[in-house]
């Protein structure tokens, strides 16, 4: 899902995100509840009519910007207190406000609000957040005035540890919702720890109901958390790097910035289809990246394509039967001297993909 | 490159429709482009925010004129000075080649540097090299000014491969009636496409420059296309096809787009034989709009209703205003594409007047409408 923050993708024009094969984006509730605020929003229709977006739009509860943007944001029980950025007065976001707003904006999947934690904190904290979490989903549920056209998804905290996750999958389960995300992820933790919460709660969600891992992620680990069972993703990272002069290829990460790209005529990726390899040259966007919005908007473009391709491949593999040669093709691609990260291979091998032939020198772990 | 003048107004009037021939080759057909028409202008190569994929959104073939740089379908003028990146920075300029403020400082050209650029680059078009100077400069300076110019005419010509079919001789000579003859009567002289004036925008007056104008266009062969720059304005433009001039680019449209304006203002006014500019709000700016005016919050209706541009057809003011007020680039991207759609749809109510007969007329009303919000009472609606 890119991320469309204040109800637009980064230089990308509907029809355009129409055209790579964009079928849901991400909104942002906090940022949308201040400008141009949930009311006018209403007014409108919904988001979906003030964008003229006519495919579907997933909300967030609001919650994680609080806590990452205002570094005066508080959490008791009743939610989430916090400083106006408008004006400095203080400010509590409830549980039901979060869906009572999410309602406004009319998203197709809105989150519940929940205590997220930073995976790098330990102790006690990370225990009460789950707690409240499971507590704040009741409310959620029960502020929710439109269950038949929106879908409110729970989301799964517990940090790093096994046990608390195990009982907040439990929790969520029990409430029989539309789908399930993974939350407290994607914030600096070790990537050995990542993989791990993500198979266990794959590995106990139910299998008819879609999971969401929040804020994933690169490439690599989206086909690392798709082999162990996840579904759906959002990350601002293709449109944020492609601000910054980036393009993703199957090898990696181009950066066109780079002198050696002045006279580079070849396209960003000779094997993708997007208009923005179709026309350009390594050399003419080298002029433009980082100087020109043009540059920011044609690699968006061709970012948003490579990841709308991505999802496509690992889909159609899926499907025809074909995942785990896909799975090794793209490792050998990515890492073509076979310095397959550890991680990598032992998420693989939970997965029951073998990728014993992309290792170089890495014998499989134990 | 075919260039045939189709009808020309009459009554004593210079305004001409035309008829601009350019391709055939990369594997295109020919292309017409109807004149007076307005040259898109573009920074290395593309328009400032609008893509080539939405590109196609826009009128074709009157969108295909591009200043600087081409894609396939489209045809590419190239012109030395740039209104917006590259000044011509008539001080530092000396006989050796023209100088010019860039982004990466301060850049002086010679002919034949100018010319490796112009091969290099095969435009369909291209201006031949000048030494524009501002209007306040003095008399002998000017002289100068004109004389460099024939001279590096005649250098680049020296070193055309196409011989001159793809030129426009370069006409400058500030703010004296009588060099501007004498250059333009020079230049008439080589063997040219057609005539590009610069040396407009620097400093003179409007009203200094319809003589200017007229001095120059008297003096040039009827039947040859003549390219002017930096004439933005919707007046400034109806100055120059007034005297007989065939394609403009400006950067109206950039500016605008940039400070959040969008165009309004109507596209019919000689269809409308009953047109009076009292039916108007009063005191409105019938021109353009200031989307992030708090009053378009709530504005549901398109920037112009039944404009028929990708923006209009797909979008409210009240999602640009949102844009403008969270400083997201779509915002620049949706207004570019109405500005040009609008701006075009001018230059294509000004061909059907000229072939009507009816351009004086137009003119005329234009600019009392436009002039009619100024005189009345204005309450501050910005």
């Amino acid at each position: 899902m890119p991320v469309g923050t204040q109800g637009t993708i980064k230089g990308l024009t509907n029809n355009q995100l129409e055209e790579i094969g964009c079928q849901i984006i991400l909104g942002n509730t906090y940022h949308l509840a201040l400008r141009p605020g949930a009311d006018l929003i209403d007014e409108f229709g919904g988001l979906h009519k003030f964008m003229n977006w006519k495919r579907a739009l997933l909300t967030d509860s609001g919650g994680f910007q609080m806590v990452s943007l205002l570094h005066l944001a508080d959490i008791t029980e009743k939610g989430v207190t916090f400083q106006s950025p408008v004006d400095g007065k203080p400010m509590l976001l409830t549980p039901e406000e979060s869906i009572q707003i999410q309602n406004k904006i009319g998203a197709d999947i809105i989150m519940a609000l929940d205590d997220v934690v930073k995976t790098t904190i330990t102790g006690p904290r990370i225990e009460e957040a789950m707690y409240r979490t499971l507590r704040w989903m009741d409310r959620c549920i029960a502020a929710h005035q439109k269950p038949d056209t929106q879908n409110l998804f729970g989301i799964v905290q517990g940090g790093l540890d096994p046990v608390l996750r195990d009982i907040c999958v439990r929790g969520l389960v029990e409430r029989n919702l539309p789908g399930y995300a993974i939350g407290g992820l994607a914030g600096g933790e070790d990537k050995d720890s990542f993989w791990r919460v993500v198979a266990q709660c794959t590995a106990a969600l139910p299998e008819d109901k879609p999971r969401y891992v929040m804020g994933v992620g690169y490439p690599l680990d989206i086909v690392v958390c798709s082999a162990l069972g996840a579904d759906m993703y959002d990350c601002v990272y293709p449109t944020r790097t492609a601000r910054f002069g980036s393009a993703l290829i199957p090898e990696g990460v181009l950066k066109l910035k780079n002198r050696a790209m002045a006279n580079d005529e070849r396209p960003i990726d000779p094997t993708c289809p997007c208009m923005v390899c179709k026309t350009y040259t390594r050399a003419y966007l080298h002029c433009l990246v980082t100087k020109d919005a043009m540059g920011s908007q044609l690699l968006s473009y061709h970012n948003l394509s490579y990841m709308m391709k991505l999802s496509r491949d690992l889909h159609t593999s899926i499907v025809e039967g074909r995942f785990p040669e896909f799975v090794r093709g793209f490792l050998r691609t990515q890492f073509p001297k076979g310095d397959v990260p550890e991680w990598v291979c032992n998420a693989m091998e939970v997965a029951g993909i073998d990728i014993s032939s992309c290792c170089a020198s890495f014998s499989p772990s134990h | 490159m075919r260039f045939a003048v189709t009808k020309a107004c009459g009554g004593g009037g210079k305004a001409r429709a035309g008829a601009l021939y350019v391709g055939g080759g990369g594997g295109g057909g020919a292309a017409v482009v109807e004149t007076p028409s307005l040259l898109l202008s573009t920074r290395k190569g593309l328009p400032a925010f609008v893509s080539r994929d939405l590109l196609s959104t826009l009128p074709s073939p009157d969108s295909h004129l591009l200043h600087m740089l081409g894609l396939q379908e489209h045809i590419l003028v190239a012109a030395a000075s740039d209104s917006v990146e590259s000044l011509p920075e008539s001080e530092a300029s000396n006989k050796l080649g023209a100088s010019f403020e860039t982004p990466s400082g301060r850049r002086l050209v010679k002919p034949s540097e100018y010319m490796q650029m112009i091969t290099s680059m095969k435009p369909n078009l291209w201006a031949s090299l000048a030494d524009e100077v501002p209007a306040w400069v003095t008399e002998k300076r000017n002289r100068i000014s004109v004389d460099r110019t024939l001279r590096w005419l005649d250098d680049c010509l020296a070193v055309d491969l196409e011989a001159g079919k793809n030129t426009l001789g370069a006409v400058v000579g500030g703010s004296n009636i009588d060099e501007r003859k004498r250059c333009a009567t020079e230049a008439s002289l080589r063997n040219v496409a057609g005539f590009w004036i610069g040396g407009f925008g620097l400093g003179e007056s409007m009203e200094e420059r319809l003589a200017l104008l007229n001095a120059v266009t008297d003096c040039l062969p009827e039947e040859k296309l003549r390219y002017v720059s930096r004439l933005s304005l919707p007046e400034e433009v109806l100055q120059g096809v007034a005297a007989g001039i065939d394609l403009f680019d400006s950067t109206y449209i950039y500016h605008l787009t940039l400070g959040g304006f969008a165009l309004v203002f109507p596209l019919d006014i000689v269809e409308r034989d009953n047109w009076d500019s009292r039916t108007d709000i009063e005191g409105a700016d019938c021109t353009k709009i200031n989307l992030r005016a708090t009053i378009y919050r709530k504005d549901t209706s398109p920037i112009v209703d039944r404009c028929g541009c990708f923006t209009c057809q797909n979008h409210t003011r009240a999602y640009i205003n949102h844009l403008l007020n969270v400083h997201e680039m779509l915002a620049q991207i949706l207004l570019e594409i109405h500005n040009t759609h609008h701006y075009l749809g001018f230059f294509r109510l000004m061909r059907e007047a000229i072939k009507g007969g009816k351009f004086e007329l137009f003119r005329q009303r234009f600019i009392k409408r436009r002039r009619a919000f100024l005189t009345a009472e204005a309450p501050c609606s910005l």
